[in-house]
């Protein structure tokens, strides 16, 4: 729409900068407003912290930057700036004619870019473009670090999903827009504009979102803030800024969970939570990692319409039970295939194991044992995937049976690197009930090019509903899909595995792209039988969710 | 005369970097900003007033309300003012009315000084008229 304009303010960079200016002084306002026109950027001023969050959520795009005072009347300055960088991930730089440290410091620590004293100069202005630029560099250089192509053809899948699912028009298509700026081709979107590069974002790999959705359960979903969860992270690397947008993902997801369990517990594949949420965001970026024992577990769904045992695209249906599977306490075998007891609607949950195209060296089934919650599903790396295998490193059977009163199962999938042959995957499903549904995966042993272990805690799959599709993208350019279909009776849970495997060349980039999802349920933190830890030890490839 | 605004203490560094920011686009800009600035504080001192006359005395809102004049009065560089504002913000931290309603009237002086000396200020401006530039420079 506004390319020329776009491109243009790429190429007169920092001019032209976009700056939502806040200071409830009618002298500094003008003074300020004054002083960044001069610099060439484009002022934008409000004297309310109320004023400025509806501008800023009004025209997300349209800002790159807030410079804010710290004493506002109608709202704390650092309350803004928390909910700026959740909400709007936008660097915001703080101003006060109080210089004292522990004011600063405080700004700091609510996420400020930077702290600026009153009087503040000209020559201060002129170099806030800084931060906008650096923050654009460090998305860009996580983003294109972590993905590869396999982004794409996630992005391609999902968005095939999307439309299937759509059901949440506006959301989908902020997500889809989201998504498509941040995953499509960035050069389409005016890579050079700064503004737009923003939108890459740092690849959640199950391991970080297990970190992170511990360090929110820690702190207590409701005293949350990104700060915290980064200090309780402790991820070298990892900016506020990240966790902030994650968390702010994390929340819609939670959100939408809610109102998902609100009404629909049948298998009904309605909105994709998550291809609607974070679509591009979550699905395909951010890993979600299920918790042990947090509250939080991703949902994943899976839509039913999967057609093919090659799902390309990642159907997510959310289920209200939270996803780990449940892998009931009696001990189910895993099935090598997905298991026909399923919904016929879960067809596709035979393309996921069969996707695998490898064949798996070892495909082993194991019953799980409840008590020894370590293991996990391994899901072959796509050249040697052929069919799910559970493995257990303890050799125990393990059978995923997703049973949808089972509350406490876990699910976990390990996708080990080909180089471990003899890596463990562990299964950990026991759920509570079996159900009907019942989940196997049987992952090769072996896996060419690496597993991907995953864990799903505790959840409550439907067994029509749930269908896992995973999706394995591996750099012989395969693509597969596979589906670890979960039918549960209460049809809630769709667990939605993407995983995508690269390639050997592509081994560091594991942390990228996993999803698990799962869905919360009130049930869930009783559960934690599972205790299991996510295996995300060997990533070659993206991650996938399943 | 603007020299002796600064002399005296009257003003300080940010008066000037207002002066850095008029060009042809605002001409007018430091008059404005003074206008503005003097508006507002006019208003800022009447609520302090108010509240000074509260009892019992809430000594975290006059703080408060002196917090806000003090940051406007640094946005044109007004210092003595600024000091006062300082001044009479330990007095709060101290819990002393006395010594509260001493430094405001300390203040609004300085206040009711200031604005005329600027008004004055600007009125010689007008009057040197386009050769201000020149003169300013010299003053």
């Amino acid at each position: 729409m506004e390319n020329p304009l776009l491109s243009a303010r790429a190429e007169a960079f920092p001019a032209g900068l976009r700056v939502l200016v806040v200071d409830d002084d009618p002298t500094w306002l003008k003074i300020l407003e004054k002083m960044l026109r001069k610099c060439s950027y484009e002022v934008t001023t409000c004297s309310l912290a109320t004023e400025a969050l509806d501008i800023l959520r009004e025209r997300r795009d349209r800002f790159d930057i807030v410079i804010s005072d710290v004493n506002m009347p109608d709202m704390d300055g650092f309350k803004l700036l928390e909910h700026v960088g959740l909400e709007m991930d936008l660097p915001v730089i703080m101003m006060s004619i109080d210089g004292e440290t522990s004011r600063v410091m405080k700004g700091v620590q609510h996420g400020a870019c930077d702290y600026l004293l009153k009087p503040v100069r000209m020559k201060e202005l002129r170099n806030i473009w800084q931060h906008v630029y650096r923050k654009k560099m460090h998305e860009v250089n996580i983003e294109t670090h972590s993905f590869g192509e396999d982004i794409n053809i996630l992005c391609n899948g999902f968005e095939d999903l999307e439309d299937r699912n759509l059901t949440d028009g506006t959301e989908l298509s902020s997500v889809r827009k989201r998504k498509d700026v941040d995953y499509k081709d960035l050069g389409d979107q005016e890579l050079n504009d700064p503004s737009k590069l923003k939108k890459a974002r740092v690849v959640w790999s199950v391991d970080l979102h297990q970190k992170f959705v511990n360090a929110v359960n820690q702190i207590g979903f409701d005293k949350v803030g990104p700060k915290k969860i980064l200090d309780l992270m402790n991820v070298p690397g990892l900016t506020r800024e990240n966790v902030a947008s994650h968390l702010q993902k994390y929340r819609l997801y939670l959100s939408r969970l809610q109102k998902q369990s609100e009404g629909n517990c049948s298998g009904d594949i309605s909105a994709d939570p998550i291809n609607t949420d974070n679509k591009g965001n979550f699905a395909l970026k951010s890993s979600i990692s299920i918790p042990k024992e947090s509250v939080l577990t991703r949902h994943v769904g899976t839509t039913e319409s999967l057609t093919q045992g090659i799902i390309t695209d990642v159907h997510v249906r959310e289920i209200k039970r939270t996803l780990p599977v449940g892998v009931s306490e009696s001990k189910k075998a895993l099935v090598g295939e997905i298991p026909s007891t399923q919904k016929a609607s879960s067809i596709p949950q035979l393309g996921v194991y069969l996707s695998f195209e490898k064949s798996a060296p070892n495909v082993e089934e194991k019953a799980c044992d409840p008590t020894t919650p370590k293991d996990f599903m391994q899901y072959p790396k796509q050249e040697n995937l052929d069919a799910f295998s559970c493995l257990t490193n303890s050799n125990h059977q393990a059978s995923f049976d997703l049973s949808s009163s089972s509350v406490t199962s876990v699910i976990s999938a390990t996708f080990t690197n080909e180089k471990d042959l003899n890596n463990p995957c562990e299964m950990n499903p026991a759920p509570a009930d079996p159900r009907n549904g019942h989940f196997s995966a049987t992952p090769p042993v072996a896996c060419m090019i690496g597993s991907v272990s995953f864990q799903v805690k505790h959840g409550i799959v439907n067994s029509h509903d749930i269908g896992t599709i995973l999706k394995v993208d591996g750099s012989p350019s395969k693509s597969t899909d596979s589906y670890i279909d979960c039918t549960h009776n209460q049809g809630c849970f769709p667990i939605t595995c993407e995983l995508s495997s690269n390639s050997e060349t592509e081994s560091d980039s594991w942390p990228d792209d996993l999803h698990l999802f799962a869905q919360e349920h009130s049930n869930w933190f009783k559960d934690s039988e599972t205790g299991g830890e996510y295996l995300y030890d060997h990533f070659d490839e993206y991650l996938f969710a399943w | 005369m603007k020299k002796s605004l600064f002399d005296q203490g009257y003003l300080d560094e940010q008066f000037y970097q207002l002066e850095e920011l008029q060009d042809e686009v605002s001409p007018n800009f430091v008059e404005e900003v003074v206008t503005l600035f003097f508006r507002d504080s006019t208003r800022l001192v009447t609520n302090i007033d108010q509240a000074l006359e509260k009892r019992p005395q809430d000594f975290r809102k006059l703080d408060a309300c002196m917090h806000q004049l003090k940051v406007s009065a640094s946005s044109i560089g007004a210092a003595k003012m600024k000091n006062e504002c300082t001044s009479f913000k330990e007095f709060c931290g101290k819990e002393s009315l006395e010594g509260c309603i001493r430094s405001f009237q300390k203040l609004k002086k300085e206040h009711s000084t200031l604005r005329t000396k600027l008004e004055n200020y600007f009125q010689l401006l007008r009057q040197v008229g386009p050769v201000e530039k020149a003169v300013r420079s010299g003053k």
